[in-house]
């Protein structure tokens, strides 16, 4: 009962109150870039839900049996990134030739995911937090899942935010960004939920 | 002559994130302070330059079809050894900035010069190209953290500036003032410098290229194809 109540925390804390995009500020680019329609940001979203979950299970044995082991913590940040750009060329070729219909779906994200912080960040927050196997890949499902609520919340602002008429200098870049502004103030809301839920 | 122009172009005209739009994840985590700004720009800036030299050294030995992987390995040794240096001799800076200094691996300002100009250019253009693309960075951070700062908690570099009957605005160093300010001053500098507004997108991505327009093909095909 206590683990899976640690684990529902965990999950839900990734979710709503430290939400990836909204309060740690990592993948803004596809936040920002790929959330113009609702169909690319599910997508994206369960791409990188996908690829995060993968990437925990992935660097969690590499550091705790090899770099720990060998005494060379430090290089996490370039064992890493390897790790984490050659398993998305394997994914991607794996769906290619397997599952076409998910490439279909999924396979035009891929690419853009080997170089978004918020793969490598939480692979890097599963170390710092200390978490467990499970911990880690649970705490990385609910990052993803928190990434594709924001993107779906956020597409829904975005297709609104088309129709405006928004003073010139406020185009583009300027006005997308005060609208994420907005949207981020909302999560603020669920500061303290998660505590008040489980009781602290 | 052409190489002073290729360190003041960083700055201003083509500064990384406020024309190009590029290294926003940074731009907006750590500005909650003007001092961070500093020192989160000035590690940037010296793994760019680094990584710069590196590349330009390296560009005819690097296969072409493994050059991204190549490239963020580079960048990945000069960041652990920032982040060792910083460990060392600036503790302090080095827990403000925590997880966001291993980030900078993947900062897509580092990749965008390595792949738009180092891999094209020689050593010298390469270096300056870096320490202008580098210092513009730091100008933006350090802007948005100076607003931010002195709107958030009332001081500027950590000195007291704001008189005592002014509460201080604690949203500005919450994450929904960074996307805030950042956007005013984007649009400050798009009115000033009468430039078109621009949408963040593969135009203006130089990763575009090595992700065959990833971004603009997923939003005109959304999931079906």
């Amino acid at each position: 009962m206590e683990i899976a109540k640690n684990l529902m925390i965990i999950l839900l804390t990734g979710i709503l109150t430290e939400n990836f995009v909204l309060s740690k500020f990592l993948g803004i680019c596809p936040f920002l870039g790929v959330s113009k329609k609702l169909d690319s940001s599910i997508g994206m979203g369960a791409a990188v839900t996908f690829v995060m979950v993968c990437a925990s299970l992935v660097t969690y044995p590499i550091y705790y049996g090899i770099l720990v082991p060998l005494g060379i913590e430090y290089m996490n940040t370039i064992a890493f990134i390897l790790v984490i750009a050659v398993f998305v060329q394997l994914v991607e070729m794996v769906l290619k030739k397997y599952m076409p219909p998910l490439y279909k779906s999924l396979g035009v994200y891929l690419p853009l995911i080997t170089t978004n912080c918020a793969v490598l960040g939480v692979t890097l927050l599963n170390l710092t937090k200390d978490y467990d196997l499970l911990e880690s890949v649970v705490n990385s499902f609910g990052a993803g899942l928190g990434f594709m609520i924001a993107m779906i919340i956020f597409s829904g602002v975005r297709s609104r935010l088309e129709r405006c008429d928004i003073p010139k200098a406020l185009q583009g870049a300027p006005i997308t960004l005060m609208a994420a502004s907005i949207v981020s103030l909302a999560f603020i809301g669920f500061g303290g939920v998660v505590d008040g839920i489980f009781g602290g | 002559m052409s190489n002073w122009k290729e360190f003041t172009k960083g700055l201003i005209k083509e500064n990384p994130n406020m024309v190009m739009l590029l290294g926003m994840c940074p731009t907006l985590a750590i500005t909650t302070m003007a001092a961070n700004g500093v020192g989160m720009g000035l590690s940037t800036t010296f793994v760019l330059v680094c990584s710069n030299i590196v590349i330009s050294l390296l560009k005819k030995v690097i296969p072409d079809t493994v050059r991204l992987p190549a490239y963020i390995v580079i960048v990945a040794g000069f960041v652990t050894f920032v982040s060792l240096m910083l460990q060392a001799f600036a503790p302090d800076i080095y827990s403000s900035l925590g997880m966001y200094l291993s980030l900078i691996t993947v900062n897509c300002i580092i990749l965008g010069r390595a792949e738009m100009f180092a891999s094209k250019n020689k050593v010298i253009p390469s270096i300056m190209d870096g320490l202008g693309m580098g210092l513009g960075f730091t100008l933006t951070l350090v802007l948005v953290g100076s607003v931010r700062e002195i709107f958030g908690s009332g001081q500027w570099f950590g000195i007291t500036i704001m008189p005592d009957f002014m509460e201080p605005m604690t949203l500005f160093i919450l994450p929904a003032g960074g996307f805030f300010v950042l956007g005013v001053v984007i649009a400050v500098v798009n009115r000033l410098m009468k430039k078109k507004p621009r949408e963040i997108g593969c135009h203006n991505c130089p990763n575009a290229e090595g992700c065959p327009g990833a971004c603009d093909k997923a939003n005109s095909n959304g999931g079906e194809q």
